[in-house]
């Protein structure tokens, strides 16, 4: 009896100490989360609910930018884009980590680093980098561009062809990072389950589709949630890229852009706010959508 | 303890919270009576009259520049060693960015950090001089007239509102035609005096000598030279926030046209003149090219790096039809005195003495708006060598012709819509008619977006 006592109290301390700890490490996120997230949030559904003499206007902020005419073009640009982004993502990450975890075991460190290498660049100055490798003349990938038939920077920057080349800089920046994670994850699926498998007579495909990628469905519905809330966000692709060509990409491509012009070019924040809401309402019914549908939160 | 009540209760809390939210929103929206229109939709405040902020003689001031600016403020720093002034290099409004409205709109709302003075881009004025404390200092209030009445006529009518100066103009980009004299002695070409000549040799040399060119219209820029020099009423500001835009006509649609022409015999340049591909393979072949009075040393000197004794300039293309010569302009920029400045007196010395300043001006990149350093500039650009012949006559009586009637001040830069609009069309082939209802809807749309009225 006495021991089961002393035993209890020391589970119970052991326990204490970890949640201590536990609340130790939420409590300096929450304070970052309130500061930099909920009060800027809070204060820009403010912002959209009134006009710039403080005064409640109601959805009239939401009207008027919905009639604004970039509006539409803008979201429109951004959904190409992300359709564009979030599947290639989905398929070459997959793809790459899974061949990476089963075929170059050995050269794998060698392989993540260099996948891993380009987003270590800042987000700017991998623009700038594409701005020269976009360029047919000046392009170590010139031939390339060419064999496309374009020969200069302007047929290259085609309206049409501006989603796919942002999803090709962001896919570069940005999914190096995505394959060490999946890589991590493939690494947590315990060998014998795979080694069952392939005792069963499952072959490197099947245990890729029947069971890998079944156990990644958690991390590539994190990875769309995250990647889709950056994507929404565009603005330092197309604002680069507008600069350097001349203006030749509007200055309002994306959402992110047109609040930018409706807060700086036109000195309305509330209108801007309003935009940043939409955009908000517009990723957290997207990634409610991926939690449920993935079931993120459940427990097994 | 009933355990299966346990997880209802927080369900109820959180039922109630949604609830309360619910009804906090639904009043919020309601109480949403107000109207919602942007401060753009507002009259612009008069201006009330300036009052310099409590001055500091020994306060240091913060100079903005943009790239090409900052050896203006090296050649200050190095002839006034004692002077307190800090540096800072921006973008200077290039390529119709609109970073010092940004950043200005943030001090307002924060109270303090404006710089003492300003580089803007041309389309700063439009906000810059107005509301009730204009970011940039009545100019006109605070140096004699005498020393403004020495600037190039006209200069300053891009930032006077209500007869005040709210800047000091830096330079002019009035336009010419460069050419290069030895090409166009060697093919035996007269050089043109009208449009319409230049035209007509354009589709001669497209027939004789393919491949060299007349002209670019690949960059944003080009609109200057083409449609300001054609005198296209393309945003007449016909009162505060009222404007009528007409792209159909006849001024424009005979540039338009004409170029159209041109571009279809490939004799312009489809892309930047600065464009890496056009400086390595085209621009040894420009036979001509309309532009700014800068082109001859930062274009054809510096980036092309033609050599010495070729490259010379002739008047203005004028129409057959139009009474003389009028040109538009690439640039031409100017400097802003802030109204919130501790040091005025060290502000205004450092714009004088950039736009003044003898030896300082004769070697800057471009045309200065000070008419007495306009004459030493032009001497030191001609003992230079450099060209082939005497530039300073058409320079000079081409800083008088610059139109009046573009209003470069709109909010908005005609330069910004023509990239955006025109030169994927251009790229994909198109000509410039077909696209001139988007350019006019572009335009439009655009100038109200600012809080312009469009009247046509």
């Amino acid at each position: 009896m006495a021991i089961a006592i002393t035993r209890h109290r020391r589970r119970r301390s052991a326990a204490d100490r970890g949640s201590r700890a536990a609340y130790g490490f939420v409590g300096g996120y929450a304070v970052l989360l309130v500061l930099f997230g909920l009060v800027p949030l809070g204060y820009a559904l403010w912002m959209s609910v009134t006009n710039h003499k403080g005064q409640l206007v109601g959805l009239g902020n939401f009207v008027r930018v919905f009639d604004d005419y970039r509006f539409l073009g803008a979201f429109a640009h951004v959904a190409i884009f992300l359709v564009e982004w979030l599947l290639t993502l989905m398929v070459l990450v997959v793809a790459l980590a899974l061949m990476l975890h089963a075929r170059l075991r050995r050269t794998a460190r060698v392989v993540r680093f260099l996948y891993y290498l380009p987003g270590a660049f800042a987000g700017a100055a991998s623009v700038l980098l594409w701005l020269i490798l976009l360029d047919p003349v000046a392009s170590p990938v010139g031939p390339l561009l060419r064999a496309f038939g374009w020969q200069t920077l302007n047929q290259v920057i085609a309206p049409e062809n501006l989603p796919p080349i942002f999803m090709v800089i962001a896919f570069w920046t940005g999914a190096g990072s995505w394959i060490v994670i999946m890589y991590g994850a493939l690494n947590g699926i315990p060998d014998e389950i795979i080694e069952a498998a392939k005792i069963d007579g499952a072959n490197t495909f099947q245990i890729a589709t029947r069971i890998q990628i079944p156990m990644l469905r958690r991390w590539i519905a994190y990875m769309l949630i995250l990647a889709f809330a950056g994507g929404t966000q565009l603005f330092v692709e197309p604002q680069l890229v507008s600069t350097a060509s001349g203006g030749q990409v509007s200055d309002a491509w994306s959402p992110n852009q047109l609040a930018y012009q409706f807060a700086f070019a036109a000195a309305d924040v509330n209108g801007a706010a309003a935009i940043s809401v939409y955009l908000l309402v517009i990723s957290l019914g997207c990634a409610a959508l991926v939690v449920f549908k993935a079931r993120l939160f459940d427990k097994d | 303890m009933n355990l299966d009540k346990v997880p209802s209760a927080p369900r109820v809390r959180r039922g109630r919270a949604a609830l309360i939210a619910l009804i906090g929103a639904t009043t919020l929206v309601a109480a949403g009576c107000a109207d919602a229109a942007p401060p753009s939709a507002e009259p612009a405040a008069a201006p009330s009259a300036f009052t310099p902020v409590a001055q500091q003689e020994d306060s240091g001031i913060v100079v903005w520049v943009d790239a090409t600016r900052q050896a203006a403020a090296d050649a200050y720093k190095a002839a006034h060693p004692k002077a307190k002034i800090e540096v800072v290099s921006y973008s200077g409004g290039a390529g119709g960015s609109t970073d010092l409205q940004t950043k200005i709109q943030l001090f307002d709302r924060t109270g303090e950090g404006w710089p003492d003075v300003a580089w803007p881009g041309i389309q700063d004025p439009s906000w810059a001089t107005t509301g009730k404390t204009p970011f940039a200092a009545p100019i006109s209030d605070l140096i004699p007239k005498e020393t403004l009445d020495q600037y190039a006529a006209g200069a300053h009518d891009l930032c006077t509102v209500d007869g005040k100066v709210y800047c000091l103009r830096n330079d002019l980009a009035q336009n010419v035609l460069w050419y290069n004299k030895k090409l166009m002695d060697e093919f035996g070409y007269q050089v043109p005096t009208t449009w319409e000549e230049w035209a007509e040799l354009g589709l001669k040399v497209a027939k004789e000598h393919p491949g060299y060119l007349v002209g670019e219209v690949g960059s944003a820029g080009s609109v200057n030279t083409y449609f300001w020099g054609s005198r296209c009423p393309m945003s007449s500001v016909t009162d505060d926030k009222q404007l009528s835009v007409n792209l159909h006509d006849p001024k424009c649609t005979r540039m338009a046209t004409m170029l159209d022409e041109l571009l279809a015999k490939g004799v312009l340049g489809k892309v930047s003149k600065f464009d890496t591909g056009f400086v390595k393979d085209q621009s040894s072949k420009l036979l001509m090219m309309p532009g700014s009075s800068w082109f001859g040393k930062v274009v054809f000197e510096a980036a092309y790096k033609t050599p010495a004794g070729q490259i010379a300039a002739a008047a203005p293309l004028k129409f057959k039809d139009d009474d003389k010569a009028y040109t538009g302009a690439g640039g031409g920029g100017m400097w802003f005195v802030s109204s919130h400045s501790k040091n005025l007196k060290a502000s205004l010395d450092f714009v004088q003495w950039v736009t003044q300043n003898p030896q300082y001006t004769a070697k800057a990149g471009t045309y200065p708006a000070y008419k007495p350093a306009a004459v030493g500039w032009l001497t030191a650009l001609q003992s230079s060598g450099y060209f082939a012949n005497d530039i300073a006559p058409v320079l000079t009586s081409a800083a008088d012709n610059i139109w009046t009637g573009w209003k470069q001040s709109t909010a908005f830069s005609q330069e910004k819509i023509y990239g955006e609009k025109i030169l994927p069309a251009i790229t994909a082939g198109k000509t410039i008619t077909s696209q001139l209802d988007d350019w006019q809807k572009e335009i439009e749309n655009k100038a109200k977006s600012l809080g312009y009225t469009v009247k046509n």
